[in-house]
Formats: structure tokens, C-alpha cells, sequence
């Protein structure tokens, strides 16, 4: 109620003490609430990126003794060194389940929907303040559960032992302990059902879903929210049609969460039920360790369907944010209108659209109907087109701009470039006959985390170098950030990159080491493990990168330079805002919008920016 | 010590950082200038920097399609892996150079348009016959695409003919086991729950089978039932020795347990028998029922456990005695000459190959890398492809010029520990080879390694047909 209160009473210049846990913890307001999101993801984020590094070292310098590996993973994993295979897969599925959730979803959504969306439209807050800490906090727990799924092991996590409630056949299982979750960031089933299939489907995998259950409710709270707050709270003038793309992006992302996240709630409750309550939803004519099991009727592919329901308008709510802060700060750093802009709305709803009847290209090869894959491969070729025509009118706004190279900036160039190299191999995995021979692959690697992995993270160091000053008042370095910058693409393209290759070769995902070919295929092998070695090492050069970004950003929080109010002398209205937060964002009335905003050097107006909140100018014409 | 130099190089590293940072930021209020100016030096600098980058991406990708010969892949070896390649290789050319065009103009358009004083940007927010143009252009290079692709597709996914020979491929953890279709070029029939670990590891279906899969169950049953019963007998002895005091009595307790467990034994007449022996007993501290206590969780778990187990095999057995009525013994033809191959996968090259797969407990993936061939393994569920192998083994390895070299069959499915080890060579032989090596396991079929050391076979079931 009392954000009600807040929204009729413009002004509220007062400021009420606010108790150091009602400001910093269990704070109502979407700024801090943005920042809390951002910290977290920024943990996590460090976290996977570790996790990515021990097992390139793996990969890389298979069997050799590393006291790197043994001091991070301990005897358990690492004895003597040499990373065991299970906490190989233990790691990929984590990395990947951080990087996809936690990091890019949670955390860039998170971040940038609850700093921007109310500041952007001119809120004084988001509709729920209440709602919105409750998705942090669903979130946090998310992340503690899944954070300490990493250290389950023997069945139990930091040796607080559990019964064996989710491994009624734990009695058959062969394996020295339970760990993380070992079956992949799309724990498949019947693997990740069965307690004695793996390691890690015991304690690790129970962690896992309960993690993913939560996480989910946090994303479905955050997104009721977000789309609440765009078609309710815009301030005077602020038409659909003079949104930021951000705002865009950010309400398409939104819905898409919502339509598409309680399926996977769903897959996962059947999954537990499976587990624990003894349900054949996945499972049929089965025998594992030994053991003949009575469910029948049950289909794995449910799960897979069920998985990619959510799963590839995932890669979108990924991406779609990412692609929306990159808009803002190219038409910025442009000083020039975003080309074709209700040509971009267009492609983010048909994105938007198309991206819920495409996900059976995750499944050419599962047996389904060739019938039923033909579809797939016809409506996934049409989402390209979208896509396309998003990197054209990126590239025309560019185009006789007057480029400001800020850091971010330059991230925002280098999404271009990636959501570009990594779309044009969708279109390869997209034609079923050619999916056939790659599927599962290093091909798809590459392709998955240069258009989505690399894209969002770059948008969201994009992002964070933009609107830092509004985030916390203060300013980055900016030749840290251009280093940052450079070692970060040429990292990423290092290693993506010949990816492809390893994949075209033939080399499966998901291999602890590839010592096997040397029996049947010498001149393959030399080849993976070239190429192996040199995206370990770019992976190595990529990561100790990341160092400069951390020191710059807490650094920064501190004694960064004090931030003006527009430093990048932008049009939108949260540079309207005092650079010391207030409660309720705009210290007098709410803005009112007369223009769009992308009125960036228009011929006739003085300075090479008119922010939306000008009126226009006799006889001036509206974009 | 390493892990303290480590860390001691760390933290003068951020401190050293910090204070460069700081000269640097002094610097700059000397000249009045905020972190958001960006001079014209340090854009130029950048701008120069992304044509760099650009030359780094586009000789890399050169430097790796020449190192390794376009894509690394080596020469299909089947005539659906050769219309793959072609495809492939037509949608590679496509893409490659969307990929060179739009990254130069990317990095070009860095470059050139970098902020220049006196400059200002053009004002240029749509051109709908532009953005028509690509829109339209690439839906139709999308659709050729795709018609292309859905032709290949449907003739490489489209049914088995009468000259296609049946295979199946068994996986389970971590392993493969090939199953050939004998000279009738029919495949037994099976089911999981007439899995015999001994000698009927693929459950493959016949009137044997069935009964002896029913008896293995039934005596399973009865030997649940025993330990059960065994834990409860167990639990009531020891109930009834708390109970009791006195010595003599124990005793007499132990030596009927001990005449109990060698002898058929009932556990309600046990029951009984100790209730009348020594209810009346003075020592049984005044209690007139006797009630023995609740078993405690270690022993309820165990209870629990095999009454679960009791309950899966119940219904596994009614199902194999449904599966024994509705049988029909003209099938065991089928399997009886069916040839089972656990190591070395052998195929003729120019024969087409109809693939069913099976998997036994997680989902697998067959991967044939060089025949371009693919599918998933799925428990409860067949999948089937077809291919036809066009190049032999011998004739591979004189073109990778490596006389090592083999085909594999390859798990590309996560399965668990030992997925990346899951393989099984595949040998391409010519026709007339494969006759040869087909010669030899003629003794060989399911029925020779199943009857093994059995009694005759009855006659009827070879005349039933
Ligand atoms: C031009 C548009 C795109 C097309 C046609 C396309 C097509 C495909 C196809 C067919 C696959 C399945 C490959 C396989 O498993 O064999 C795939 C995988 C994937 N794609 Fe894309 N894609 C496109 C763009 C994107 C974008 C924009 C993202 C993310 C933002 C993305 C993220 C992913 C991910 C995460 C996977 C792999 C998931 C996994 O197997 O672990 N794709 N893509
Ligand atoms: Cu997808
Ligand atoms: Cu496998």
C-alpha cells in the first residue's frame, strides 16, 4: 500500500531515514534491488567462469597433475591433481547452469529490468515493490542452493550428512559419494532421474531442481512485475511508441518468461515426482546397475519437450535484454537515431513470437518424426529473418554516426559482431540433414556461446560501463575499460572460434578427454587437441581479463570519480534524475515525454541531443 | 609456500593497479577532464584497434579453414553422409560470406565513422524500401535453403526398403553390442524383462526365454519373501529376548530360531509357538500380550526396501505372464538366428543398412562420424535410421594415408562416468569380405550361444510356423 501512497504523493522531498536493513537488505526499491541482482550475478558469474577454467585445464592437459585443479578441488576431485571424471561433468553441468540461469538470465534481467524500466518510463517505482524483493530473495535462495550443490559430496554438503530421502535405490549404487549434478545444463532424464544412474543424480541433482524451482519463482515474480509496470506505469506521454528499445526488450523478455518458465516448473515437478514418489512420467523399460525397474509407459522425450519449451525462448530472454540495452547505448554513442525503429520492435516481437514454435531443432535427432522435424526446420529459419534485419539496422545506425567509443560502446560493437558469427551457424544447425552429422558437437557449442553466451555477456558489460554513473553515482576508468574490452573479444573469439573446427572434426560435447580416438583416428586426435590447447589458453588469457573488470568495478563503487547527471548526454529520463538516489526517483513531479528517443543530432536543434522531456519546437516535426 | 607467493603476487598486483588508476584519475582533474570525455586520441586509438581486430578474426578463420582443408571433416564414407557434405559444404559458402560481409562493415563502419570535429551525424532513422530489401532478400535464400534442406532431409530420414538390412544397436552403460538379423533378415523380438545377464543379455524374446524369465522372477520372488521374512523372524526373536530375563528361556528361544531358520519355516506358527511357550513365563515382566516393539528405522528401512522390491518384481512377473499367454512361437525363428557382436561392428560396403536402436537404461546417441550419421538411443522408445557405407575401411585409411585408422561408432549422448569411452569400432568390409566373415559366425547365432549347455530343443517349436 504504501507505494500507492508514494505514487499519488509527488512530492516527496523529505527523506526518511531508512534503517541499514530496510535500505540495503531487505530493500522495496528497484534500484537497489538492480544492484543486489547485479552483485549476485556478479558472484556467480566468477564462480562459473572458475569452473570453466578447471575443465579447459582438462581438456587441454588431460592425466596430467595439476596443483592448480588439486588446490581448488581438493583430494575428493582431484586426487594428485588429476580431475576425476565425474566432477569433470559435475562442472560443465554447473558452469552451464550458472551461466545460463543465474548469470544471464536472473542476473542481466534482474539487473537491468529493475534499474531501468521504472527510471526509463518515468515510475516512481516498480508496481510491486514488495513483489520485487520477494524475486530477489527467491533468487538468493536459488543461487545459495545451487551454489552449495558444488560441494555435495559422500551425501552431504559442507558435512552436513541427509538422509538418502531422494535415493530409494541408493543401496545398488555403485559410486564412492554423491556431487553436483553430472547430467548436463539440460539434465535429461531418465539419467538425471534415476538416483543410481550417476553420481551426481543423488543429493547433487535434488539440490539442482529445488534450486531451479525456486529460481523459477523468482523469475515468474520479476516478470509479472516488469510487464505490470510498462502497461500501467508510464508517465505522461510516454506512448508504446516512444519506448526505448530497452523497455522493449525488456517487456517482450518478460512475457516470454512468463509464458514459457511454468512449463519447465512442470518438467521439473514430474522429475521430482519421478525421483521421489516413485511416477513413470519419463521413465519406460528400464534395467540400470542391474536393477529391472516396473515403469513403463513413461517417455523421455516428455522431458525433452517439456525442457525446450522453455528452453529455447530462454536463449531469447537471454539475448532479447542484451540486445535491448545495446540499442540504447549504440544509438547513444552514435549520435544518431536507431535505424528503423519500429522495424526493430517488429523483430523483437516476431523474435518473441516465433521463438515458442522452434524448439523441436533441439531434437532432430531424438527420434521424433521426420515430419514433425521439417516443421521445426521452417519455422526456425524464419526466426533468422528477424534477426538479420536487427544486425542491418544496427550496422546502418553506424553508418555516418559520429562514434563515441566509449567501453561500452565498444561492447556494444563487439554483440554485434558475435550475435553476427554465432546467428550464420544457427542456420547450418537449423537444416535437420546437416544437424544430423553435427548435433552435439563442438559445432553447437561454439554456436551457443558465441551468439548467446558471448552477445549477453557483452551487452551486459555494455551495460554495466553505461550505466554504472546511474547505478552508483560514480564513474569507471575508462582505459581500464578499453583494455578490459580487448582482452575480453579476442578471448572470446579465441576461444569460440576453433571451436568449430574441433566440432566439424567430429569431436562429441561433454567428453572428459578424447585419448580415445588415438586408438581408431591418430590425425583427428592431434587436431582436437591442438585446437584444445589453444582455447584453453585463450580461455586462461580471457579469464585473468575479467580480473581488470572486478578491480575497476568495486573500485569504482568507492572512490570512483563523482558522475555528472547525463554523462553520455543522452535523451532518455533516467538521466533526468539526480545522481544521488532518492526514493522515488524524481525528486518533484514526474517527467512528462514529448518526443521519442532518439532525437539525436537533428538537423535544426542546437546541441546533438534532445532528451525526450522538450517539447517540440514550433513546426517541429516528430521523428 | 607456492600458495602464499601466489597470493602475494596478487595483491601487490591490485594494489600496483590502484594506483595507477589513481595517478591516472589525478591526471586527468589536472587537465579538468571526467572519465566520460572521450579525447579524440583515445577514439582514434580504438577505431584503428577494431580494423585490427578485424584483420585478427578474418586471417585467423583463414589461417584454420587452410591448416586444416576447409573444415577439418575428411571425406564422408556413406552415401547419405556425401549428400550431407555437398549440402553442407553449399550452406558453408552461403554463410561464410554473410559472415565476411557484415563483420567488415561492422569494424569498417567502427573505423571510419569515429567522431571527427566539426562532423555531425546524419539524421537517418528509416527507409522502408531498404529495410524491405533485407527483409526479402534473405527469406529467399533462407527458402532455398530450406527446400534444399528438407529434400536431403527426407530422403536420408525415409523408411527401410526390402533390400536394407537390419542391424540393431543395443546401448547401455557403456557399452554397445550389435545384433545382425540372420538369414531370415528379421530381428527377434524382445523385451527388457526377459533380460538375463547370463546368456540373454539383449532379452530377446522367445518361448525359452519367456519361461525361463518367468521362472528366474518367481524364484526371485520367493527368495524376497525369504529374507523378509528372515528380517521379521529376525526382529521377533530378539523381540521376545528382551522381553525375557531368565537365561534358560533365551536359550530355548535361540534353539528354536535356529530349527525355525533351517526348516521351512512359518512365521505365524513361530509366532505362535513362542507366544505359548513363554506368555506364560513369570519373568515376562508381568505382561499378559505379549507386544514386541516397533521395529526401529534401520529395520523398517530394510522391511520397506524389499516389500518395494516385492512389489516391482510382483508386477514385472504378471506382465511376463501375460507376454506368455499372448505369445505366439512363430517368432522364435526370428531370434534364434539372429548373430549378436559385442566388439567390432562389421558392415558391408554398398549394402543399406536399416538401424534400429535400443538402450537398456539412460539415453544414448549413436554417432557415426563419418557416415554423417546420427540418432539418439532412448529407453522404452525405438529409433531406427538408414545408411549406406561407401567407402571401405581399407580404401579410408589409404586416403587419411594412416593404416591405423578405423570407423567408430561413438556414445554422443551425456550417459554418465564413462560416456567419453563408450565406442565400438566399426570395420567396413567389400561385399565378398563380409560373405567371409558372415561364414564364420554361422555357429555363432543366439540359438547356438543360448542353448549352450541345455538339453535338446523340443521339436514343436521348430515346426510351429
Ligand atoms: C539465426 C538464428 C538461430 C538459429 C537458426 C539457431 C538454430 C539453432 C539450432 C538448430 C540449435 C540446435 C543445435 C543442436 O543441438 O544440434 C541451436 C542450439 C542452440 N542455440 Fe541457436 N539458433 C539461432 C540463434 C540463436 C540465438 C540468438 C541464441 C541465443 C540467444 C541461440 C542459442 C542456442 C543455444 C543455447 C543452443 C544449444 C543448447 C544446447 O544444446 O545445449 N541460438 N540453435
Ligand atoms: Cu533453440
Ligand atoms: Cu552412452
Amino acid at each position: 500500500m504504501s507505494t500507492v501512497a508514494h505514487e499519488n504523493n509527488h512530492h516527496d522531498d523529505h527523506h526518511h531515514e531508512e534503517s541499514f536493513v530496510s535500505k540495503y537488505i531487505f530493500s522495496q526499491d528497484h534500484k537497489m534491488i538492480g544492484k543486489q541482482f547485479l552483485m549476485t550475478a556478479v558472484f556467480m558469474g566468477v564462480v562459473a567462469m572458475m569452473l570453466s577454467i578447471f575443465f579447459r585445464i582438462q581438456l587441454a592437459w588431460p592425466g596430467e597433475e595439476s596443483t592448480f585443479l588439486n588446490t581448488f578441488l581438493g583430494d575428493n576431485w582431484a586426487p594428485g591433481g588429476i580431475m576425476k571424471e565425474n566432477m569433470y561433468l559435475g562442472l560443465v553441468t554447473i558452469h552451464g547452469t550458472i551461466m545460463v540461469f543465474f548469470l544471464l538470465t536472473g542476473g542481466l534481467s534482474g539487473t537491468f529490468s529493475n534499474l531501468l524500466i521504472p527510471l526509463q518510463l518515468g515510475a516512481r517505482d516498480m508496481a510491486s515493490g514488495f513483489l520485487n524483493m520477494l524475486s530477489y530473495w527467491f533468487f538468493f535462495i536459488s543461487t545459495i542452493l545451487m551454489f552449495a550443490s558444488l560441494f555435495v559430496y559422500d551425501g552431504g554438503v559442507f558435512g552436513i550428512q541427509f538422509g538418502d530421502a531422494a535415493a530409494p535405490l541408493a543401496e545398488h549404487t555403485a559410486w564412492d559419494g554423491s556431487g553436483p549434478a553430472m547430467s548436463g545444463w539440460t539434465i535429461y532424464p531418465p539419467l538425471s532421474g534415476l538416483p543410481n544412474a550417476e553420481q551426481g543424480s543423488g543429493l547433487g541433482m535434488t539440490l539442482w531442481l529445488f534450486s531451479m524451482g525456486i529460481f523459477i519463482a523468482s523469475s515468474l515474480l520479476g516478470s509479472l512485475n516488469y510487464i505490470v509496470t510498462v502497461i500501467n506505469l508510464r508517465t505522461k506521454g510516454m506512448k508504446m511508441t516512444r519506448m526505448p528499445l530497452t523497455i522493449w526488450a525488456f517487456f517482450v523478455t518478460a512475457i516470454l518468461g512468463v509464458l514459457s518458465f511454468p512449463v519447465l516448473f512442470s518438467a521439473v515437478l514430474l522429475l521430482i515426482m519421478d525421483r521421489m514418489a516413485g511416477t513413470s512420467f519419463y521413465l519406460s523399460d528400464i534395467i540400470v546397475q542391474g536393477e529391472m525397474l516396473a515403469n513403463h509407459g513413461g517417455s523421455p522425450l516428455l522431458y525433452q519437450h517439456l525442457f525446450w519449451f522453455l528452453g529455447h525462448p530462454e536463449v531469447y530472454i537471454v539475448l532479447l535484454p542484451a540486445l535491448g540495452l545495446s540499442s540504447e547505448i549504440i544509438a547513444t554513442n552514435s549520435r544518431k537515431p536507431i535505424f528503423g525503429y519500429k522495424a526493430m520492435i517488429g523483430s523483437i516481437l516476431a523474435i518473441g513470437f516465433l521463438s515458442f514454435i522452434v524448439w523441436g531443432h533441439h531434437m532432430f535427432v531424438t527420434g521424433m518424426n521426420p515430419f514433425l522435424g521439417s516443421v521445426f526446420v521452417f519455422t526456425t529459419l524464419l526466426i533468422a529473418i528477424p534477426s538479420a534485419v536487427k544486425v542491418f539496422n544496427y550496422l546502418t545506425t553506424l553508418w555516418k554516426g559520429s562514434l563515441v567509443l566509449t567501453p561500452a560502446m565498444m561492447f556494444a560493437i563487439g554483440l554485434v559482431s558475435t550475435f553476427i558469427t554465432g546467428g550464420v551457424t544457427g542456420i547450418i544447425l537449423a537444416d535437420s540433414a546437416l544437424d544430423i552429422a553435427i548435433h552435439d558437437t563442438y559445432f553447437v557449442v561454439a554456436h551457443f556461446h558465441i551468439v548467446m553466451g558471448m552477445s549477453a555477456v557483452f551487452g551486459m558489460f555494455g551495460g554495466v560501463y553505461h550505466w554504472f554513473p546511474k547505478m552508483f553515482g560514480r564513474m569507471m576508468n575508462t582505459r581500464l575499460g578499453y583494455v578490459h574490452f580487448w582482452i575480453t573479444i579476442i578471448g572470446a573469439y579465441g576461444v569460440f572460434f576453433p571451436m568449430h573446427f574441433v566440432g566439424l572434426a567430429g569431436a562429441p560435447r561433454r567428453y572428459y578427454d578424447y585419448t580415445v580416438y588415438q586408438e581408431f583416428d591418430q590425425g583427428t586426435y592431434d587436431m582436437i587437441m591442438d585446437l584444445n590447447v589453444i582455447v584453453t589458453f585463450f580461455a586462461i588469457f580471457a579469464a585473468v581479463g575479467q580480473i581488470l573488470f572486478l578491480f575497476n568495478f568495486f573500485y569504482s563503487i568507492f572512490r570512483g570519480p563523482k558522475a555528472p547527471q547525463n554523462p553520455w548526454r543522452s535523451n532518455t529520463l533516467e538521466w533526468t534524475t539526480p545522481v544521488e538516489h532518492v526514493h522515488g526517483n524524481w525528486p518533484g513531479d514526474l517527467p512528462t515525454v514529448h518526443r521519442w528517443p532518439y532525437d539525436y543530432s537533428k538537423p535544426g536543434a542546437e546541441e546533438d541531443f534532445i532528451p525526450q522531456t522538450v517539447p517540440l519546437a514550433e513546426g517541429e516535426e516528430e521523428h | 609456500m607456492e600458495k602464499l607467493i601466489i597470493l602475494i603476487v596478487l595483491v601487490t598486483g591490485v594494489i600496483a593497479l590502484a594506483q595507477l588508476v589513481r595517478v591516472y584519475e589525478l591526471s586527468s582533474k589536472l587537465k579538468d577532464r571526467g572519465e566520460h570525455d572521450i579525447t579524440d586520441r583515445d577514439n582514434h586509438l580504438n577505431a584503428k584497434l577494431m580494423l585490427g581486430f578485424m584483420a585478427f578474426q578474418f586471417l585467423g578463420f583463414i589461417y584454420l579453414m587452410l591448416k586444416y582443408g576447409w573444415t577439418g571433416r575428411g571425406e564422408a564414407a556413406s552415401l547419405q553422409g556425401i549428400e550431407t557434405d555437398w549440402l553442407l559444404n553449399l550452406n558453408f559458402i552461403i554463410v561464410i560470406i554473410v559472415f565476411f560481409i557484415t563483420n567488415f562493415l561492422l569494424f569498417f563502419f567502427s573505423y571510419k565513422y569515429v567522431r571527427k570535429p566539426g562532423i555531425k551525424a546524419t539524421y537517418y532513422s528509416h527507409n522502408n524500401k531498404l529495410e524491405a530489401i533485407w527483409t526479402i532478400v534473405p527469406a529467399i535464400v533462407l527458402a532455398v535453403i530450406i527446400i534444399l534442406g528438407l529434400r536431403s532431409w527426407n530422403s536420408i530420414t525415409s523408411g527401410p526398403t526390402k533390400e536394407s538390412v537390419r542391424i540393431e544397436l543395443f546401448a547401455k552403460q557403456f557399452d554397445w553390442t550389435a545384433r545382425y538379423s540372420g538369414e531370415n533378415n528379421k530381428l527377434g523380438k524382445y523385451d527388457y524383462k526377459l533380460t538375463n545377464e547370463g546368456d540373454n543379455p539383449l532379452a530377446l524374446m522367445t518361448t525359452k526365454s519367456i519361461e525361463s524369465a518367468r521362472v528366474e522372477t518367481e524364484k526371485a520372488i520367493k527368495s524376497l519373501e525369504d529374507e523378509l521374512k528372515l528380517v521379521q523372524l529376525d526382529h521377533l526373536a530378539s523381540g521376545y529376548m528382551n522381553l525375557i530375563s531368565s537365561s534358560v528361556y533365551k536359550e530355548q528361544i535361540e534353539a528354536e530360531y535356529n530349527s525355525a531358520l533351517e526348516k521351512e519355516y512359518n512365521l505365524i506358527e513361530v509366532e505362535e509357538a513362542f507366544k505359548h511357550k513363554y506368555a506364560d513365563a513369570k519373568d515376562l515382566k508381568g505382561h499378559v500380550d505379549v507386544v514386541i516393539e516397533e521395529p526401529n528405522a534401520e529395520t523398517q528401512k530394510i522391511m520397506d526396501r524389499l516389500e518395494d522390491k516385492l512389489i516391482v518384481k510382483g508386477r514385472i512377473l504378471r506382465s511376463i505372464a501375460q507376454m506368455q499367454q499372448s505369445y505366439d512361437s512363430k517368432y522364435d525363428l526370428y531370434a534364434w538366428d539372429d548373430i549378436i557382436q559385442t566388439d567390432t561392428l562389421y558392415l558391408a560396403k554398398g549394402t543399406e543398412y536399416e538401424m534400429s536402436f535400443r538402450s537398456k537404461d539412460v539415453i544414448h546417441s549413436a554417432y557415426f562420424p563419418h557416415f554423417r550419421a546420427q540418432m539418439n538411443v532412448v529407453p522404452g522408445m525405438p529409433t531406427r535410421f538408414k545408411f549406406t557405407p561407401s567407402l571401405t575401411t581399407k580404401e579410408m585409411q589409404k586416403k587419411k594415408a594412416d593404416s591405423k585408422f578405423n570407423f567408430v561408432l561413438m556414445c554422443n549422448k551425456i550417459c554418465g562416468t564413462a560416456h567419453y569411452k563408450m565406442k565400438m569400432i566399426v570395420v567396413v568390409l567389400t561385399p565378398a569380405e563380409f560373405k567371409e566373415w558372415e561364414k564364420t559366425k554361422k555357429e555363432k547365432t543366439f540359438k547356438d550361444t543360448y542353448a549352450a549347455g541345455e538339453t535338446e530343443e523340443p521339436a514343436n517349436s521348430e515346426t510351429n510356423i
